[in-house]
């Protein structure tokens, strides 16, 4: 009894420093070189501004790790984004709300549109892939639809998230690390999240031990329409504006962050905390790729090998971790 | 089928091995020496961990031995790679096929070396060599051009066989290639077998069935722990020899045994119908009693316990729990669960367990309730739980954060098992618990039967080890083609009887049923 404790810390605590201690290495390799190319990348302002940048990414990373977790996957979450945002907006504009419920409301239309993916999805069994790549173009079109296509400026009534409180950073920044954190103890602390971990990795066995699969995706989906509404959110408190074209390809963004992370997109192994880290490392490579004045191109170019390099990186330490 | 002269030392060695030993983190195989002639059959057996699996993999070059040197003809021999093995005719069927399921059995026999011109497969070619193929071990009945997925198991297996056999085969290996075959699909392979022997190839053959070796081989060779234990040829051996120097001990068969005493039923089963795969089937399930299903594969044994759990819909027919009058409505597990019944899967691996999760996590699986409060998990009741759970059970592991991938067949069992014992079912449903597991672990899950029989709680077992059913149940029912024909008490039974049941409703028709095998 008493030889499965230190064996449970050691092992569970060498897997997970792995992956987010390889993640803090390639940052800081990273960071070395934007610094060692440019005098002007290692400064309080870069970091600060990229701290300020990642909120709306890491939220929806979020709700895009636990939807990974349970096998499924979310196209539509950049276009939720978008109309979320929207939604806000008019709620701000029109009906003049302020912005605490706007904010709720705008979370609410993500739960709507993540429930009707998870619904969809979970009714007639069919992949996630196809009804959220439905749902993207569905929810782009109503965010259009609640804009009138055009950019809704919202102004100083929503810009208080995104201005810096404390040491230069923003109250998004602040309610995204507290969400990170929420978000990884739920995973591993609960009932919700061992089930989620059970339903990726084996759904027919979670079933036949009796545990019904079916509202606990739903919920994944909910949840991650929740967190991509609130990123939208996010997103239009730093452009001041509900944009209808706001978060187009944000899902791609997500998804590589989440990934480089480590979560498997063959379900049942993931993490938040790492997540986190792989939107940092997408934002850093970003910023410093800008710094360095590298061209559109290029930056693109270099985005997609760094995110392939990582996964190829992962897998690899994860096999070595299975033959060990 | 007369043993062959091979183990007496009239033919060449063909193999030998000296002082081979496979080293992961912990030894799993140490010092073997062995001697393989040329056209004789050499059993391998022992528990599941024994070596076995290493052994044949090191002589079939999927893995390579840390210490010791093979001889193959008198030339050292130290393959590097499966297919370094296959170039010098050394052949292993491994027990998980690795067929394409969708691809015909011509495209799968000559995968890799499809005739073709210009990139074009040539379809007759292709089926004309596939047929001769097939022909060699008697697979006559088979169109090449079928998808392999439309073949039941056992002739799946017997096509992996036919593969193997192509161009120049000296030595074959066969784990465990009866597991799944009919009965008239395993006189077929011994028959085969015995072509194979007059040919002079050597066959190595694993297998858990000590019933099938007096059959089939010249010389058993019994691993246990890694270590050899005894070669001898077949002819001076019972089955008790050899279970015996597998097990270091003996184990108990309960044939003796006496009747449980039988409490209240806990399940009624009414008229229970799907389709004519499961017809009419009536009978109470008391509480303290072990009650078998026999029958052949596809008679709808396992069909009946997916009813009762409410995994698949019937059609019609009723369940009653122990208040009569009450009918249960039993439209998914999770309402069977929450009414205590707890199913253990045929298949373990893929229906039973998350494989890559660890042992904690897949035993509190089916009660996370007991180990949280209010969603959360309490982690520490959770492992004082599980390593209570582990402890009784003896599920051999390195801690209970292992991975279940990495057990054994029995402790991988014994986790399922363990999954049910922390929910407390008052009726746990089994299908073919002791499938792949050794003659230890199996003891050991014997005895947890009897612990919960003893405790009030009704167990229903099916199983296709008649042997099994005698020695552990109380009742045994017997299926044939969706019915439930027959149920024995203790005392009636004989395994003629139980047999003649098991074919009474095919008799009449044999060709409907095309998986008959007592399995």
């Amino acid at each position: 009894m008493t030889s499965s404790k230190p064996l449970t810390t050691r092992a569970a605590l060498t897997s997970a420093i792995g992956t987010v201690a390889g993640l803090m290495a390639a940052l800081a390799l990273m960071i070395g070189f934007f610094s060692w190319q440019s005098e002007y990348f290692f400064t309080a302002d870069t970091f600060i501004t990229i701290a300020n940048d990642i909120p709306a990414t890491a939220v929806t990373a979020v709700g895009m790790t636990f939807v990974l977790i349970i096998a499924g996957i979310d196209l539509s979450v950049g276009s939720t984004m978008a109309l979320a945002a929207a939604v806000a907006g008019i709620a701000m504009l029109q009906w003049h709300w302020s912005l605490l419920p706007a904010t709720l409301l705008a979370m609410a239309t993500g739960v709507g549109v993540g429930a009707i993916n998870g619904a969809v999805t979970v009714a007639w069994r069919l992949p996630s892939f196809i009804v959220t790549l439905g749902m993207l173009e569905m929810a782009r079109g109503a965010a259009y639809l609640a804009t009138d296509s055009r950019t809704q400026y919202i102004g100083g009534k929503i810009d208080w998230l995104g201005k810096p409180i404390v040491l230069g950073l923003s109250p998004q920044f602040f309610i995204a690390i507290v969400l990170v954190a929420l978000a990884q103890v739920v995973l591993t602390r609960t009932v919700f999240g061992r089930s989620m971990v059970g339903i990726g990795t084996n759904e027919e066995a979670m079933r036949l031990a009796g545990v019904d699969p079916r509202p606990i995706k739903v919920a994944v989906f909910a949840l991650a329409g929740l967190l991509a509404g609130l990123g939208g959110v996010f997103l239009s408190s730093r452009l001041e504006a509900a944009d209808p074209n706001a978060g187009t390809g944000a899902e791609l963004v997500v998804i590589a962050s989440v990934v480089i992370g480590g979560t498997s997109l063959m379900g049942g192994r993931g993490s938040v905390a790492s997540t986190f880290f792989g939107v940092l490392v997408i934002s850093v490579l970003e910023a410093g790729l800008a710094q360095i004045g590298a061209s559109e191109p290029t930056k693109r170019i270099i985005t997609g090998f760094v995110i392939i390099l990582a996964v190829v990186l992962d897998t690899l330490r994860e096999r070595r971790k299975r033959k060990a | 089928m007369s043993p062959a002269p091979g183990g007496t030392g009239a033919a060449p060695v063909l193999l030998q091995g000296r002082g081979i030993g496979k080293t992961y983190a912990t030894p799993v195989l140490a010092g073997v020496d062995f001697e393989l002639r040329a056209g004789e059959v050499l059993a391998l057996t022992g528990e599941n961990g024994a070596g076995k699996s290493t052994l044949s993999k090191i002589v079939a070059g999927l893995v390579q031995a840390t210490t010791g040197s093979m001889t193959l003809a008198g030339q050292p021999f130290a393959p590097a790679s499966r297919k370094d093995a296959e170039k010098l005719g050394v052949r292993m069927v491994m027990q998980e096929l690795s067929l394409v399921p969708t691809l015909s059995v011509a495209e799968n026999l000559l995968l890799g070396r499809l005739p073709h011109r210009l990139g074009f497969i040539r379809g007759d070619a292709l089926n004309e060599a596939a047929a001769r193929q097939m022909a060699l071990i008697g697979l006559d009945d088979v169109d090449p051009r079928l998808p392999v997925s439309a073949l039941g198991v056992g002739y799946q297996q017997m096509v992996e066989i036919a593969r193997s056999l192509v161009g120049d085969c000296r030595l074959l290996i066969l784990d465990e290639p009866t597991a799944t075959l009919t009965t008239r699909e395993i006189a077929h392979l011994f028959e085969q077998i015995a072509l194979l022997k007059a040919r002079g190839v050597a066959v190595v053959y694993i297998s858990h069935r000590l019933d099938e070796l007096g059959q089939v081989a010249d010389r058993v060779m019994v691993l246990r722990d890694g270590r050899h234990i005894d070669t001898r040829p077949m002819r001076a051996l019972t089955q008790a020899d050899i279970v015996r120097s597998m097990v270091g001990r003996d184990v108990h068969e309960g044939l003796d045994r006496e009747r449980r005493p039988r409490g209240l039923p806990l399940l009624r089963v009414k008229h229970l119908t799907r389709g004519n795969v499961v017809r009419d089937v009536s009978f109470d399930l008391h509480a303290g009693e072990v009650m078998g299903l026999a029958g052949l594969v596809g008679s709808g044994r396992t069909e009946l316990l997916r009813l009762i759990y409410g995994a698949d819909r019937k059609d019609s027919g009723s369940l009653q729990g122990s208040e009569p009058r009450t009918e249960l409505v039993m439209k998914s597990p999770m309402q069977a669960v929450r009414k205590g019944i707890g199913l253990v899967t045929e298949d373990r691996k893929t229906q039973g367990l998350l494989l890559s999760q660890s042992i904690r996590v897949n035993a509190t699986l089916a009660n996370l309730k007991a180990v949280s409060r209010r969603g959360w998990l309490r982690r520490r009741e959770e492992r004082a739980e599980v390593d209570r759970l582990r402890d009784l059970l003896r599920v051999r592991c390195d801690s209970i954060e292992q991975p279940v991938a990495e057990l054994s067949g029995g402790n991988q069992q014994k986790v399922v098992f363990a999954r049910w014992l922390h929910r407390d079912c008052e009726v746990l449903l089994l299908d073919e618990p002791t499938r792949g597991v050794d003659i230890g672990a199996r003891a050991d899950i014997y005895g947890q039967l009897d612990r919960l029989a003893a405790a009030g709680k009704a167990l229903l077992m099916v199983s296709s080890d008649l042997r099994e059913l005698m020695s552990q149940c109380d009742r045994i029912g017997v299926m044939s083609a969706g019915r439930l024909v027959r149920i024995f008490e203790r005392g009636e039974w004989s395994e003629q009887l139980l047999l003649e049941a098991a074919f009474s409703a095919y008799t009449a028709a044999e060709k409907k049923a095309p998986q008959e095998q007592l399995a």
